[in-house]
């Protein structure tokens, strides 16, 4: 699958079994030159970044930090935001276990098309994103004549940045079930169905305890980018304070108006939900693995 | 289709690809479409000129280059980082590990504002940097640093499961038929590892070029100089100029599609290299 950069495997350490052999470890001077240089460039491009947040967060002390966030446009960007992964997420979650209940349990013609169009939000970018909404439903668009002609607005509007967040979050779900699925086969359905369960009680019974680790992992990825996605949002929002605006929307805002203790105190909150969802992802990571290696051994 | 040798068994296959392919066309065909009907009704005049206005190519030139450049820098380092992730042991290793996904996980604007603060003149690295009179911060130097930082992940996640899978005795092998670590490392582990490596590139190439966020307050912003493809789209659409927007949409979504397929053509070369199933 096209991106598939984070797709879930279990976390295991294989350093071992290559430093102890002879054939397949580097001198000393090399290993350690090797971890020197990329361990600088982690710091400099990754680690230093996400520091750099907290510190200008509170430069100015935690009086500024808490007035940024109690701030009402904050609040009510906190609130949109949440919103918006609230909408999209669950969308995408059915959406995903649709598609690969029909893409792996059934063969039919066309699948691999199919998944390929899947991934297509992947490769979009994100302000290309926000821009194929503007032209469905914008003042110019398809429907805009209409929906002025009946008091909708979409675009400028919430239902747009809802919109917007499910087109870039919607292949997460689906995409991490897809391969797991896949490998798992259908036999233990089947079985359930011979032997007299109905449709939802095997997918209750058989296939969601199989699938859950990979279920998760996938609504954590999508909630991580439906509470940070910019462009798509940007785009659609028209950025009206206190009404369209998300968190990484006021942000920028905050930003350009050189507000930039406040900017990094909302960014900081983002930021904390970064290392929350790749604590989750660390986590399941495990819980998959073991779960894996209980699976082998049995 | 039901054949008398092969029963279809399980229910929902109706439902579940009726409502896939609903949904897709919904959400994702049917807007998407909205952009080629709008661009055909540009005619071919005006959407060539406004897809190729001085400003909009000087776009191209940046965005299409700074990618180039910043996939190149992330596969050399992603694969170093793979390398000394999967092959090594040492101190605050998971913690390094589980921080390369930072760049999926960190709103974009927040790595975008963050990467400003320490490469501007009195940031931590720019300050460090100005007396060697090195700009970054909104010069397009500052457009490579962001898509640097994001497309990291995307070489090291590709690269990584194939160096996990790779068996000893390969290298094993090659040293007993005398050839020294890097002898072994160029023909039996690079080769191996080269179908992923160039995916990891190729995907984070095509993230980069469609990069928004993360750019556009490193970049500066300056005509003609450090502005990306995605930011002429919205120039456009905040002047009302929605079938300039479009045009350039148009372009940025052909290479997408391109870049698309020759990913999946390289993935299916990975699975075929590696015996790992896709």
């Amino acid at each position: 699958m096209a991106g598939a950069a984070a797709v879930l495997h279990g976390s295991a350490d294989h350093a071992a079994r290559f430093e102890s052999k002879a054939a397949t470890r580097e001198p000393g001077l090399v290993k350690w030159g090797l971890i020197a240089i990329s361990l600088s460039f982690f710091a400099f491009f990754l680690l230093l970044p996400l520091v750099a947040v907290f510190v200008e967060a509170f430069r100015k002390g935690w009086e500024t930090y808490f007035n940024a966030l109690v701030d009402p446009d904050a609040v009510s960007a906190i609130k949109l935001t949440l919103l918006a992964a609230a909408i999209s997420v669950p969308l995408n979650l059915v959406f995903g276990v649709a598609a690969a209940w029909s893409i792996t349990k059934f063969d039919f013609r066309g699948k691999h098309f199919l998944i390929t169009l899947i991934d297509l939000p992947f490769s979009v970018s994100p302000v290309v994103s926000g821009l194929i909404y503007v032209l469905v439903f914008g003042a110019q668009g398809w429907f805009g004549p209409w929906l002025s002609d009946n008091d909708v607005k979409v675009i400028f509007a919430v239902p747009g940045i809802v919109l917007a967040t499910v087109f870039v979050t919607f292949p997460f779900v689906a995409r991490e079930l897809i391969p797991l699925m896949e490998a798992q086969g259908k036999e233990e359905e089947e079985a359930a169905v011979v032997l007299g369960a109905k449709g939802w009680q095997t997918f209750w019974h058989v296939t969601l305890p199989n699938i859950k680790w990979g279920l998760m992992y996938g609504v954590i990825l999508c909630n991580a980018r439906a509470m940070g996605e910019f462009g798509a949002v940007s785009v659609v929002s028209g950025h009206i304070r206190g009404y369209t605006n998300t968190m990484p929307l006021h942000v920028e805002i905050l930003y350009n108006e050189y507000q930039f203790a406040a900017a990094f105190a909302v960014a900081s909150v983002l930021a904390l939900l970064a290392i929350v969802t790749l604590v989750i992802k660390v986590w399941v990571e495990r819980q998959a693995g073991k779960a894996a290696t209980v699976s082998e051994d049995e | 289709m039901a054949s008398s040798t092969s029963f279809r068994v399980l229910p929902g296959f109706g439902l579940s690809l009726g409502y896939t392919l609903g949904y897709l066309s919904l959400i994702v065909l049917i807007p998407l479409a909205a952009v080629f009907f709008k661009a055909g009704s540009l005619g071919f005049d005006h959407f060539w000129a406004a897809a190729t206005s001085p400003r909009v190519l000087a776009s191209y030139r940046l965005s299409f280059g700074a990618s180039l450049i910043a996939a190149g820098i992330n596969a050399v380092f992603g694969l170093m980082l793979a390398w000394v992730l999967v092959r090594y042991s040492f101190p605050g290793k998971r913690l390094v590990d589980a921080l390369v996904d930072l760049p999926f996980a960190l709103p974009t604007a927040v790595a975008g504002i963050a990467l400003t603060a320490l490469y501007a003149k009195n940031g931590w690295i720019g300050s460090l940097l100005e007396p060697l009179g090195i700009k970054v911060a909104f010069t397009p130097l500052g457009v490579l640093v962001a898509l640097v930082f994001i497309g990291l992940p995307f070489v090291v996640r590709t690269v990584q499961p194939i160096l996990e899978d790779l068996d000893t005795e390969y290298e094993e092998a090659a040293v007993s038929l005398g050839a020294n670590r890097w002898q072994a490392f160029l023909h039996v582990v690079f080769p191996t590892l080269f179908p992923a490596l160039l995916t990891g590139f190729a995907l984070a190439f095509a993230r980069a070029v469609g990069e928004y966020g993360s750019v556009i307050f490193i970049a500066g912003n300056i005509p003609m100089v450090s502005e990306i493809t995605p930011l002429m789209i919205i120039t456009k659409l905040e002047q009302y100029d929605y079938a300039g927007a479009t045009a350039v949409a148009v372009v940025m979504l052909i290479f997408s599609f391109l870049l698309l397929l020759i990913i999946n053509g390289l993935q299916a070369w990975t699975a075929k290299r590696t015996g790992r199933a896709r």
